[in-house]
């Protein structure tokens, strides 16, 4: 487990940048914090790295949100599926040729790819984060190691 | 059935509408006149969940689509074989629910022989307020529901440009949010509505105006002042009046939409500003804004209650433009859940 603090949202978001540019197609990162932690910050850094130029907003409503960037950004909120156990078709998502976050990844547990970076954000401080990357799968372990170096 | 309602020159469309919870058919005359507007909801079974499910929400539509496709031409006294067109949501939306939709908006326009119009969501809720009264251009939308809080400048019918959006949490969503928070009952948006009218504003709840000029909106700050706020005060034993929370956290939204759609409708000259999405429900929005554009050569529309939140009469009335634009969807046509508003414009 590698742990990368940050200072401020600018920061935390250039993590995210970086992240992104060494993210194969067809990976799924997992977002978890509690509310205010940044989650849509970290996403909106990732999908400046995949050079998305529209707004990235909250999926919470519409579950998925879907962003045309060099490779698509998919944005996932589970939050709602709470009480689900269904598949409303994952796959297409995860190996859609993308990258796709999920926020709220333990409602939807079962259908996570095995193979994924799993990332926590703390609240240190007004702006400081304690970002933890938790690489799940052989492939994700470097991108792990080198994050925010 | 079929003798009497027809008008030979006039267009009817049949619409369909499935993107979230509600499983809608309407009928509506060259783009402006309801002929039948049937809308099942599913609200009480998404109480117990909170929210809506979305394989929860395609399995019902599923079930209702052609019972609610029969009362639509029944409320009509039509035939299929007298409409002109079948329009339906193509997105933005729930992938499962909107299928249901789509599947079949095709199928009955290829077992008739009829044209097929794909429409935006969006443009949906907007043209719902055409079916009130004839648009003025250039027009000015405030679009608020669960899912977006946009601002879209209309030169022309069927032309958008999204000149503000909320750079996290929409609207309604906030308003979900804090429902929850307070443990109110699904759907928590017209609870805190009505509480706000009992309660005073006394909470300070902050509010998010971004940069100088900008015509974005943020919500999320809000809403976790306001969950901040409730945390806080349990712990200190404090009781709070819910009724003052919502009507503090009610003023922050108001205020905060109110002024950027005056705003925006001043920089754009615009002769017109019509509110449309779920949020516009909202009395206390409703009000505010007649306010602010009341003394104003800005005419303000607002769609009645029905309107406002999801039906399949708005789908008909924004799918006329579509239709007269010559816009047809071909058999390959798919449910479109990021589907852009933009774009959908420029067809």
């Amino acid at each position: 487990m590698k742990e990368i603090l940050t200072h401020t949202a600018k920061e935390t978001q250039s993590v995210a940048q970086q992240l992104a540019r060494k993210l194969r197609p067809n990976s799924t990162i997992t977002l978890t914090g509690d509310l205010g932690a940044g989650k849509t910050t970290f996403t909106k850094g990732l999908g400046a790295g995949l050079g998305v130029k529209r707004t990235i907003n909250s999926p919470t409503f519409t579950i998925v949100k879907t962003y045309s960037g060099n490779i698509p950004l998919y944005h996932i909120d589970a939050y709602r599926l709470e009480d689900s156990e269904e598949d409303i078709g994952f796959d297409d998502y995860f190996y859609g040729g993308g990258i796709t976050v999920v926020e709220w990844p333990q409602f939807i547990e079962p259908f996570l790819p095995t193979e994924r970076l799993d990332l926590t954000i703390e609240r240190k401080g007004e702006d400081e984060r304690l970002i933890r990357c938790q690489p799940r799968g052989v492939s994700f372990e470097k991108i792990c190691e080198e994050l925010g170096q | 059935m079929g003798e009497t309602m027809r008008e030979e020159h006039s267009t009817y469309i049949l619409a369909i509408e499935t993107s979230c919870d509600e499983t809608a058919v309407a009928i509506i005359k060259d783009g402006t006149e309801v002929i039948a507007n049937v809308v099942a909801s599913q609200i009480k079974s998404h109480q117990r969940f909170g929210g809506v499910v979305p394989e929860v929400a395609s399995r019902h539509h599923v079930e209702q689509i052609t019972y609610v496709l029969e009362q639509a031409l029944t409320e009509a006294t039509m035939t299929i074989e007298e409409i002109d067109a079948i329009a339906v949501t193509e997105g933005p939306g729930l992938v499962g629910a909107l299928l249901v939709g789509v599947s079949a908006a095709k199928a009955l326009a290829f077992a008739h022989q009829k044209p097929l119009i794909g429409v935006h969501h969006i443009a949906g809720h907007i043209y719902a307020n055409r079916l009130q009264e004839e648009f003025s251009f250039p027009l000015l939308a405030l679009v608020v529901s669960g899912g977006h809080t946009e601002l879209i400048l209309m030169n022309e019918h069927g032309s958008f440009e999204v000149i503000g959006e909320t750079r996290d949490d929409a609207a309604g969503e906030a308003y979900d949010k804090v429902a929850r928070t307070m443990h109110l009952p699904y759907p928590g948006g017209p609870e805190v509505d009505r509480l706000a009218h009992l309660g005073q504003d006394t909470l300070q709840f902050p509010r998010v105006w971004l940069e100088e000029d900008s015509l974005d909106f943020s919500f999320s700050g809000l809403k976790s002042a306001v969950i901040n706020k409730l945390h806080n005060a349990d712990q200190q034993g404090l009781i709070l009046k819910k009724e003052d929370i919502a009507a503090s956290f009610q003023a922050s939204v108001v205020e905060v939409l109110t002024e950027k759609t005056y705003r925006a409708a001043n920089q754009n000259r615009v002769k017109q500003v019509i509110v449309a999405g779920g949020v516009a429900a909202n009395k206390g929005l409703r009000t505010a804004l007649a306010e602010r554009f009341d003394q104003t050569d800005i005419q303000l529309s607002i769609p009645p209650f029905a309107l406002c939140t999801d039906n399949a009469a708005m789908i008909g009335a924004a799918a006329m433009v579509a239709y007269q634009k010559g816009n047809r969807a071909d058999w390959a046509m798919n449910a479109n859940p990021g589907l852009d508003l933009e774009a959908y414009g420029r067809r």
